[in-house]
């Protein structure tokens, strides 16, 4: 089955992915040509890749100053990096508890983890709005972070990673003198790098690309997200100008496959992963 | 290890408590947060959708099932439900069959396996209201490269994403286009774990051609797979919102009004809370109704197989 193929008798298969391969590119590579095309020339010949005229300086100046698109992507950043903390800090002290802990209530505590597996995030949306106006913070960080702080996702996901570490590891740290807290921080995170950052990659890419949440709880630009920036770009004057949006698509897309490249394997972990939860 | 029980057997009652304790301190933290911000608000919404509150009125009176019974009558809702459950019927199993088909490719051979994976996949980690403007522009009526291909060939334009005929289609395709890298890569692992001595064996039985190996050993043993891939993909199509809200907001007249979609006009454009809660309410039953299905199913496959 699997023995070497000469690359002749390779070409049936190799034909085929690269076909497919080149609708699976086609968005990004019309996005990135018209990203450095004048609007006149989109408009007359849009089937040519490369520009007569090199217009990306202008476009790409025009992404970045008609809409604070850079004030976006450091949103992004922001609100990416404060929620994974948060997700983090919350659901790997209770994931230990329910891995490796004994005590009374555990199996309930887990059969809660289970039924919040179940529910998509959309459904407490309309009561967190509710909440976050009543206590003014609509348009705030706090609400564009707090509601994802629990992961259940993540409490399960660690919850078998620790699962799988020796109780010896503890034990030892105990007869050591520690406490379970730094257990948690210092022993057990430390051997669980394998589910951190295939949960890393899961959430940064979740929360990177969600428009849900932001189209809800955002109006000012200034608290945009890349996903809701692009919305907010096209809103704009210069949104009728498609070299600009594309060189704003390419901007707000850029960082996420940028990291992709870079950790191939830890996001594919992470996405597969990620799939138990839908 | 004598010596670490001998420790541990006394050290136990004592711990017990100690234990039980620190437990409560780690989870207390999560478990706040898991009744404030998922499982309170749930609760609230399934109790709102009972009301007829909309937002800024003082008050509200709890009207039974009235809000359920308008939606029963409500046009717009049974195109958003027909639509959503279109796109699923449409994107689940193409993405699946085309998404196997690109796995076993990728899998059958060693050249070029990682670079055809990472290309697939690319869409999945892309932010998708920023492909979504790409493919506007890419069906773009009048200068959408996909267009001026057909015209080549004699082909009439379309108007993709503005004719209430197409525009469901365009969103499928978007739709198997982002979707299909996702299960390519969870069939790739399930493809992964199946022995290479099974091919090995059906081989010696008898099971020369491709077709028969894959009909003998890799269908069967990507069952729990598929499964699990077929439930995924379908929860991921029923939570069709992006491509909607960046291209078409539920136009041309409802054509693409999508369950998610309609729950946000009505709950944030409109405020009726209420009704809106009652649309989030079902979209969670069907979502329900496809967790049972396949926890069924999976129980069955294990009593027999």
């Amino acid at each position: 089955m699997r023995t070497a193929r000469t690359l002749v008798e390779d070409t049936p298969r190799l034909a085929l992915l690269s076909l497919g391969a080149c609708i699976m590119l086609a968005p990004y590579v019309w996005m990135f040509f018209a990203s450095l095309k004048p609007g006149s020339e989109v408009f007359r010949d849009s089937l040519t890749l490369w520009p007569e005229t090199f217009y990306a300086v202008e476009n790409y100046t025009k992404a970045l100053t008609a809409v604070p698109l850079a004030r976006f992507l450091l949103n992004g950043v922001l609100v990416c990096s404060l929620i994974l903390v948060f997700q983090i800090a919350f659901a790997v002290p209770a994931a230990y508890a329910l891995a490796k802990l004994r005590w009374r209530g555990r199996e309930w505590a887990f059969g809660l983890v289970m039924l919040g597996l179940l529910i998509p995030y959309h459904v407490p949306a309309l009561p967190l709005y509710v909440g976050a106006a009543r206590l003014g913070l609509l348009d705030s960080f706090t609400a564009l972070v707090v509601p994802f702080s629990i992961s259940v996702f993540g409490i399960f996901l660690f919850r078998q990673a620790f699962r799988a570490l020796p109780d010896e590891l503890m034990q030892a740290a105990r007869i050591d003198g520690m406490g379970e807290f730094s257990i948690v921080w210092r022993v057990v995170m430390p051997n669980a790098w394998p589910a951190a950052t295939a949960f890393a990659t899961f959430s940064i890419v979740a929360h990177w690309n969600d428009l849900f949440w932001p189209l809800i709880i955002v109006q000012s630009p200034q608290m945009a997200t890349p996903a809701l920036g692009v919305l907010f770009f096209r809103a704009e004057e210069a949104g009728n100008d498609v070299g600009a949006l594309m060189a704003a698509a390419v901007l707000v897309t850029a960082p996420m496959i940028a990291l992709f490249l870079l950790a191939q394997r830890h996001f594919i972990r992470g996405i597969a992963t990620a799939g138990l939860k839908g | 290890m004598p010596e670490a029980l001998a420790l541990s057997a006394p050290r136990r009652a004592t711990a017990v408590l100690g234990e039980a304790s620190a437990a409560w301190f780690l989870v207390a933290p999560a478990g706040i947060a898991l009744f404030l911000l998922l499982l309170g608000p749930s609760a609230a919404l399934l109790a709102l959708s009972f009301s007829d509150w909309e937002l800024g009125a003082p008050t509200l009176a709890w009207i039974g099932f009235e809000n359920y019974a308008e939606l029963a009558t409500d046009p717009v809702f049974r195109a958003a439900l027909s639509n959503t459950l279109v796109y699923v019927r449409v994107v689940m199993p193409a993405s699946i069959g085309l998404g196997l088909g690109v796995a076993l490719l990728i899998e059958s051979g060693t050249r070029l396996r990682a670079f055809f994976r990472a290309v697939y996949f690319l869409p999945v980690v892309s932010l998708l209201v920023a492909m979504a403007t790409a493919w506007q522009y890419l069906l773009h009526p009048t200068i959408g490269p996909v267009n001026k291909l057909l015209a080549m060939v004699g082909i009439a334009p379309v108007n993709w994403l503005g004719s209430s005929d197409w525009v469901m289609v365009s969103l499928c395709m978007i739709g198997v286009w982002e979707n299909l890298g996702f299960v390519v890569v969870l069939f790739l692992a399930g493809l992964t774990a199946i022995p290479a001595d099974l091919y090995a064996a059906a081989e010696t039985d008898g099971a020369r051609s491709g077709l028969d190996r894959f009909r003998l050993v890799t269908w069967p043993l990507l069952g729990p797979t598929t499964l699990f891939v077929v439930t995924i993909t379908a929860i991921r199509c029923l939570r069709v919102f992006d491509t909607v809200a960046a291209l078409t907001r539920g136009g041309p007249n409802n054509a693409s009004e999508v369950l998610l979609h309609m729950m946000y006009r009505e709950g944030f454009s409109y405020f009726r809370i209420g009704y809106s809660a009652a649309i989030t309410v079902v979209f969670l039953v069907i979502v329900l109704a496809l967790m049972l299905v396949q926890t069924r199913l999976l129980d069955r496959q294990v009593h027999y197989g």
